[in-house]
């Protein structure tokens, strides 16, 4: 059943993904201005033009051209940047894994913090610190992201300067520091380029799997440090989220009859707590997991873009500024194709926790 | 006989009395009962006065430079008297600007767009929602199809990102950001039309005035789409944080409001590298911002709980 359910939703996706590229090729189709030019630059000569427009089959009918598209596509060409001079797919190599270091660790962050937060409220249900924290939940989900970045980098780098609780405000690690991959480190040869080659190279740019992988604290110590502060921004609207849903099917799941024999059984309270009443509100905290990723991607372009993190989100934004529109079809593709994989974990994980919906 | 009427008052407080009360009767007194929700209606009231009255209580124009008429300086730090501030010098209570504009008179005339962005972005996106939602439920087989499949895909990309995307094609500009900030919340309201048209589409009430001879227009706005009257306002009211939070992040980003206009988004991102020498000019716009999405947020989550007749007599 459950491998049915996961061929019927990974198929679903589909539609979904060919619907993203056909939007992709259509905005950048629409864009106004000389596709040449936007793509390859102000500067490009009539015959570097025209020679582009012939290589990419632009003077071809529409039809043809989404045909060429989605053919480079498949075959891993996301185009070239005109600002970097290199290929798309490069950049995405070296900057995807920053983005996806800060997404994990801003989630992560959310799920330790929302849980036990919503589980202590529902418990002290109406107590003084069940309101308090429903007061600052209501506040945590109505704060800006960027707003609260430059707060916690105005009170943490500058008000707590000379003081152990100092924070970095910009950046993936401090200069001086290095960060080997950690097939550098076993003294790996690696082939000089080709798919297996992107993915060591994407690998060795995840700092924290670096670190932990080559017992390399130091670097794993600098790079958290200087990921609290986005992680904190990005993560205090899921944390309030997860901290409400939380609360609010753990309140239901506790008035249940069962909890009730649990506790007449004699059951530590803990016990009732965790075992019986907490495992039964997953489901509706996955469900808030999966709501909350679209804004983690689309906050992570404020984030990145106030603590001089290079990931996606701020190569996104600087190219939208620079009209350098392969990086803006390339980046968007990949990061919706993302957010749907995501979203079909979210669902599949949905389907494994409650057999109804996979029976469906 | 005193002992009757409170149990009569109490009922009635509990929308249960014999005397007829209408479902918005209701709402509004166990809305009322949340203590929530009235902090975001005070809140909204207070920033819809503020709206409302800005040209009179601003004590600058918000777009006028300061220089040659005030001896300010450039950022200068807030100066209010009643808090030692010398006297002689001008009042600025929440300081000055990278351009020598009061701070305070920007923030104030920003209530009147922020809240104007809010409301018109989700007008116009439950409008289109409803239709959209109200054809695709109602009809069904490949117009549910069609619709559905799109809603599908704009709901694919993360709801800022796609808005960033199509100010970048639209080109930068507040009513730029605002068609893109409707586009993306359109699905939102399409789903939830969508759901209750399927809800009720086959009752027998919808058939009887089939029967009567009642036209497809009649049925559709007459019978069917007042039931997805409750969710739509729990929605919208939602939506209006959400679009005002997403408008101020374009706008911070240089997508939405441009300069000189006072939006708090545009305010806070054209200062946002000076927020360690001027964090005024960071601070005061980010708590505007906020407490104009807290207020929707509380009224929204109070809407849903009052309009939700299972949580009837769920308290807190």
């Amino acid at each position: 059943m459950m491998i049915q359910y996961i061929i019927r939703r990974t198929l679903s996706a589909i539609p979904v993904l060919f619907g993203i590229l056909l939007v992709t090729f259509v905005l950048a189709r629409v864009i106004p201005g000389d596709p040449c030019r936007a793509i390859l630059g102000e500067k490009a000569t009539q015959a570097v033009c025209d020679r582009f427009i012939s290589e990419h089959g632009l003077d071809k009918p529409i039809h043809i051209q989404f045909r060429v598209y989605l053919n480079e596509i498949a075959h891993g060409d996301f185009g070239r940047s005109f600002r970097f001079g290199m290929p798309v797919t490069r950049l995405l190599v070296e900057r995807l894994p920053t983005t996806i270091e800060l997404s994990f660790c801003a989630l992560f962050f959310s799920l330790i913090v929302g849980i036990p937060l919503g589980i202590i409220s529902a418990v002290k249900h109406n107590s003084w610190a069940d309101v308090s924290m429903m007061v600052w939940a209501n506040i945590g989900v109505s704060m800006p992201v960027f707003w609260l970045g430059l707060m916690l980098a105005y009170v943490f780098s500058l008000l707590l300067k000379g003081t152990p609780f100092w924070l970095p405000p910009s950046g993936r690690i401090t200069a001086g520091i290095l960060s080997p991959a950690f097939y550098e480190v076993w003294g790996w040869t690696i082939p000089e380029t080709g798919l297996w080659r992107s993915v060591l190279e994407f690998l060795g740019r995840l700092y924290i799997f670096d670190a932990i992988l080559t017992a390399n604290w130091k670097l794993l110590g600098d790079t958290l440090k200087h990921l609290l502060l986005p992680s904190l921004a990005l993560g205090t609207i899921p944390m309030a989220l997860i901290a409400r849903m939380t609360r609010s099917t753990m309140l239901e799941v506790l008035g249940q009859d069962y909890i009730r024999t649990a506790r007449a059984k004699g059951l530590p309270n803990s016990m009732v707590i965790l075992k019986h009443a907490f495992r039964n509100s997953l489901l509706p905290l996955v469900t808030v997991i999966g709501l909350s990723l679209g804004g983690l991607l689309g906050g992570a372009v404020l984030t990145e873009t106030i603590f001089g993190l290079s990931g996606v989100g701020r190569t996104l934004y600087e190219a939208i500024t620079a009209r350098d529109y392969g990086i803006v079809q390339a980046f968007t593709v990949v990061i919706a194709v993302f957010f749907v994989i995501l979203n079909l974990i979210v669902d599949i994980s949905y389907a494994y926790l409650d057999p109804r919906i996979r029976l469906d | 006989m005193n002992d009757i009427t409170e149990k009569i008052a109490e009922l009635d407080a509990e929308g249960l009395s014999l005397k007829s009360v209408s479902l918005w009767q209701i709402t509004w007194r166990r809305l009322f009962r949340r203590k929530s929700a009235v902090v975001g209606m005070v809140i909204l009231g207070i920033l819809a006065f503020i709206a409302l009255t800005a040209q009179w209580i601003a004590p600058y124009d918000p777009i006028q430079v300061l220089i040659g008429v005030e001896q300010v300086k450039m950022r200068q730090d807030p100066c209010i008297h009643l808090l030692g501030c010398p006297q002689d010098e001008p009042q600025h209570i929440m300081g000055i600007d990278g351009n020598v504009r009061d701070e305070f008179s920007r923030l104030l005339y920003g209530t009147r767009l922020s809240l104007m962005i809010g409301l018109s972005t989700v007008t116009s996106a439950i409008f289109i929602g409803t239709i959209l939602g109200a054809l695709s439920g109602y009809f069904g087989h490949w117009v549910d199809n069609t619709i559905m499949r799109v809603m599908d895909v704009l709901l694919a990309f993360p709801s800022l990102l796609l808005a960033i995307v199509i100010v970048t094609v639209l080109g930068p500009g507040l009513i730029n950001a605002l068609i893109a900030i409707s586009i993306v919340s359109i699905p939102a309201y399409a789903r939830v039309v969508r759901a209750s048209v399927l809800s009720v589409r086959e009752m027998d009430y919808v058939s009887a005035t089939r029967a009567q001879g009642g036209n497809t227009f009649q049925i559709l706005f007459k019978r069917i789409l007042p039931n997805a009257l409750t969710p739509l306002i729990v929605q919208g009211t939602l939506g209006i944080a959400t679009a005002i939070l997403d408008a101020a992040a374009l706008s911070f980003l240089g997508l939405g409001a441009q300069p000189p206009t006072p939006e708090w988004g545009s305010m806070l991102g054209s200062e946002r590298n000076q927020v360690f020498t001027a964090p005024h000019l960071v601070f005061y716009p980010g708590v505007a911002i906020m407490l104009t999405v807290l207020s929707f947020n509380l009224i929204g989550d109070g809407l849903r709980d009052a309009l939700d007749p299972r949580l009837a007599h769920v308290s807190g």
